[in-house]
């Protein structure tokens, strides 16, 4: 290993960055457009839901009840005035999301102690949502029970406790896989690019017609890239905590580190990618569907593993992003140390020696296949 | 001494016989010409001396080193121009020379004497600072040439370097290559430009993976067995036709404006009179020419000295 043409390499290829408008896209406004889009657009916390309320009972209590749904940040009441038949209208034109009903008599079973039923209607075509806002529905429901009876006659209550992110926003959350996504997206995809190009160019044939070792070359044209990606890196850090507010309990220290494994990780990925595509197109193509795509929807960045079919589960063990999510929430939220984290950190230790390994090995010197 | 020694060297690509076990010997400050069409495998011999591909069978010995057990060392001694223009296009000239210089570790202290040297024949000292993607197409080869060089190689190996270039850069092109070949350099290039085999010391014609001819370019010439007349006049075509029903005609090429007819025995003016006659060509001229090596070359294709 000679540090001069490795210097030489990644000198070369700081040029290449410089002077390439796409890639520079990539480096410096990907991760502002991926932070706006996640933290403005995409936004899980559900607020302003039209409700309609069909209030046939139009009593005291009835009233209380609508009230309490008035009351509350999630809902946005209004009262329908409608006829029966028509009522599928309010969820064909958007007009509400839900439908409250209150039946006749409602307040005077009430009064005469039997459980009175009132009805609620969900448009589930957002599923997400609709679990929501049921949830909330029922809420504020258990919450009218117990001040109907006074606070006392309850057997027992449920009182919930919501640690490490209390008003369950979404920033703590996507930060990290942003995180992740973006590490993944400049180590894997430029770098294969980065590779293949040479191919493509003949430039690879050029140098390879020297005394360079493989090792020189495929450290020298990664080098710049972990700079970048950690440069990257502490940008959306720095921004996640300070415009989004996400907390950071844990060690800077150790997510720096654990931030270079995983960046390891990335980088090999990358490689191998390099040594089966012969093209930037066909790179392209890999890197998004090996890395960009498992990353998005099978590493628990958006979707939780845990409810997804054993055969997706058993190929998101071997999606990197997975290993590092884990460590990012588990670093900023819950303040893990490196113990908490041990197998996380061992899966991406054992799946970069390996992916290192077979790139290293398949790494041609010379134009044979 | 022999600097560069083929021996029955053979490569095949799937069905396709690149190369048919071709054999030559390069001497020590020879400039050598590989002469033949696009698909004779002059690329795929010139990539295996430069050790990018291994010969299925066959040896090559470059300076007395192997290609196939002492690739680092022939690499560090060898300078190599690509067929197709493989320098960093968003890299201007002087970082491109940079880069190899880098590459190949040449000394600190030696640069600024080996730049002035490699810029004075390229003239390209005024663009050093021009990106190489934009120069012109002879500039770009003399850029990769002098990347080829920076380096000082024993041997320099280029495949095809004149491709695609005008003729008067082709012209300066080879009055480098000469430049080089005086300071000791051996120089191994291919072309597919009948006209350079002349510039070159010795030549190998190839066609279809084998070596159809070899040696100087007037020994190849000189070895033709054939009379060539250069026919001018009117109605070519018909007398294309007309000379091929000749027992004495061996060969016909149409260039251009006239024929080149090479005839087993010299015809007699006799002969020529009543072709004329019979023909009906009142206008035909013709001439004895020497042959050049396009004729040898076309001759050989066609199966003609066989």
């Amino acid at each position: 290993m000679n540090p001069r043409r490795v210097a030489a390499i990644s000198a070369k290829e700081f040029i290449h960055i410089i002077r390439d408008p796409r890639t520079l896209l990539i480096i410096f406004i990907m991760p502002v457009l991926l932070l706006m889009m996640f933290g403005y657009a995409f936004n899980l916390e559900i607020q302003d839901v039209r409700v309609a309320v069909i209030d046939d009972d139009n009593s005291a209590l009835s009233r209380q009840l609508i009230e309490r749904f008035e009351g509350s940040p999630f809902f946005t009441v209004f009262h329908y005035q409608g006829s029966r038949e028509d009522l599928e209208t309010l969820f064909l034109e958007r007009d509400a999301r839900a439908i409250l009903s209150i039946p006749e008599n409602f307040a005077a079973t009430l009064i005469g102690k039997h459980p009175a039923g009132i009805q609620v209607i969900i448009d589930a075509t957002d599923p997400n949502a609709a679990t929501s806002i049921n949830n909330y529905c029922r809420q504020i429901v258990t919450d009218f029970n117990a001040g109907l009876s006074g606070g006392a006659a309850m057997p027992f209550t449920l009182e919930s406790n919501i640690w490490y992110n209390p008003e369950m926003r979404s920033a703590p959350f996507f930060v990290p896989g942003i995180l992740a996504l973006l590490l993944i997206m400049i180590s894997a995809l430029l770098t294969s690019i980065t590779i293949t190009r040479e191919k493509e160019s003949g430039t690879l044939e050029q140098i390879l017609v020297s005394p360079i070792r493989p090792g020189e070359i495929i450290i020298g044209k990664v080098l710049p890239y972990i700079l970048i990606a950690f440069l990257d890196g502490s940008m959306i850090l720095i921004l996640g905590v300070t415009v989004f507010k996400v907390p950071f309990v844990g060690s800077l220290f150790l997510l720096a580190l654990l931030m270079a494994l995983f960046v390891l990780t990335a980088l090999s990925l990358g490689l191998i990618l390099s040594t089966i595509a012969s093209t930037q197109q066909v790179a392209m193509m890999l890197a998004f569907v090996l890395t960009l795509l498992p990353t998005l929807l099978l590493s628990g960045f958006i979707f939780p593993l845990a409810s997804m079919p054993l055969p997706l589960q058993l190929i998101s063990t071997i999606v990197p992003a997975k290993y590092f999510l884990v460590i990012v929430r588990g670093i900023l939220l819950k303040g893990n140390t490196i113990a908490e984290l041990l197998v996380q950190v061992l899966w991406l230790a054992g799946m970069s020696v390996v992916l290192l390994t077979i790139s290293w090995r398949k790494f041609s010197t010379n134009l044979e296949r | 001494m022999h600097h560069l020694i083929v021996d029955n060297v053979a490569k095949t690509y799937g069905e396709t016989r690149a190369l048919k076990g071709v054999s030559l010997a390069v001497e020590k400050g020879e400039l050598f010409g590989l002469i033949g069409p696009d698909g004779a495998g002059k690329t795929t011999l010139l990539r295996s001396i430069c050790t990018l591909l291994v010969p299925d069978s066959g040896s090559i010995t470059v300076a007395g080193l192997d290609i196939s057990r002492d690739v680092p060392a022939i690499r560090a001694i060898l300078g190599y121009m690509p067929q197709r223009f493989s320098l960093y296009q968003d890299l201007s000239v002087a970082q491109n020379l940079r880069f190899f210089a880098d590459l190949f570790q040449v000394p600190k202290h030696e640069r600024p004497e080996r730049l002035a040297r490699l810029y004075h024949f390229s003239r390209l000292e005024p663009f050093k600072s021009r990106l190489a993607g934009n120069l012109s197409g002879g500039m770009k080869q003399k850029l990769a040439l002098s990347c080829a060089l920076i380096h000082t190689p024993e041997i320099l190996v280029l495949d095809e370097p004149t491709f695609g270039v005008d003729p008067v850069s082709r012209q300066e092109f080879w009055e480098i290559l000469h430049q080089i070949r005086a300071g000791g350099t051996t120089i191994v290039v291919s072309t597919a430009y009948m006209d350079e085999a002349d510039q070159c010391d010795r030549i190998a014609l190839f066609f279809e993976g084998e070596i159809a001819a070899m040696g100087s370019p007037a020994a190849v010439k000189g070895a033709f067995p054939y009379r060539v007349y250069r026919l001018s006049g009117t109605a070519l075509q018909d007398l294309k036709t007309f000379l091929e029903g000749q027992p004495e005609v061996r060969g016909i090429q149409l260039f251009g404006d006239a024929l080149h007819v090479s005839f087993s025995e010299k015809p007699s003016p006799e002969t020529w009179r009543e072709w004329a006659r019979r023909g009906g060509f009142p206008g035909l001229r013709w001439e004895e020419i020497s042959p050049s090596i396009e004729d040898v070359f076309l001759a050989h294709m066609a199966g003609e000295t066989a």
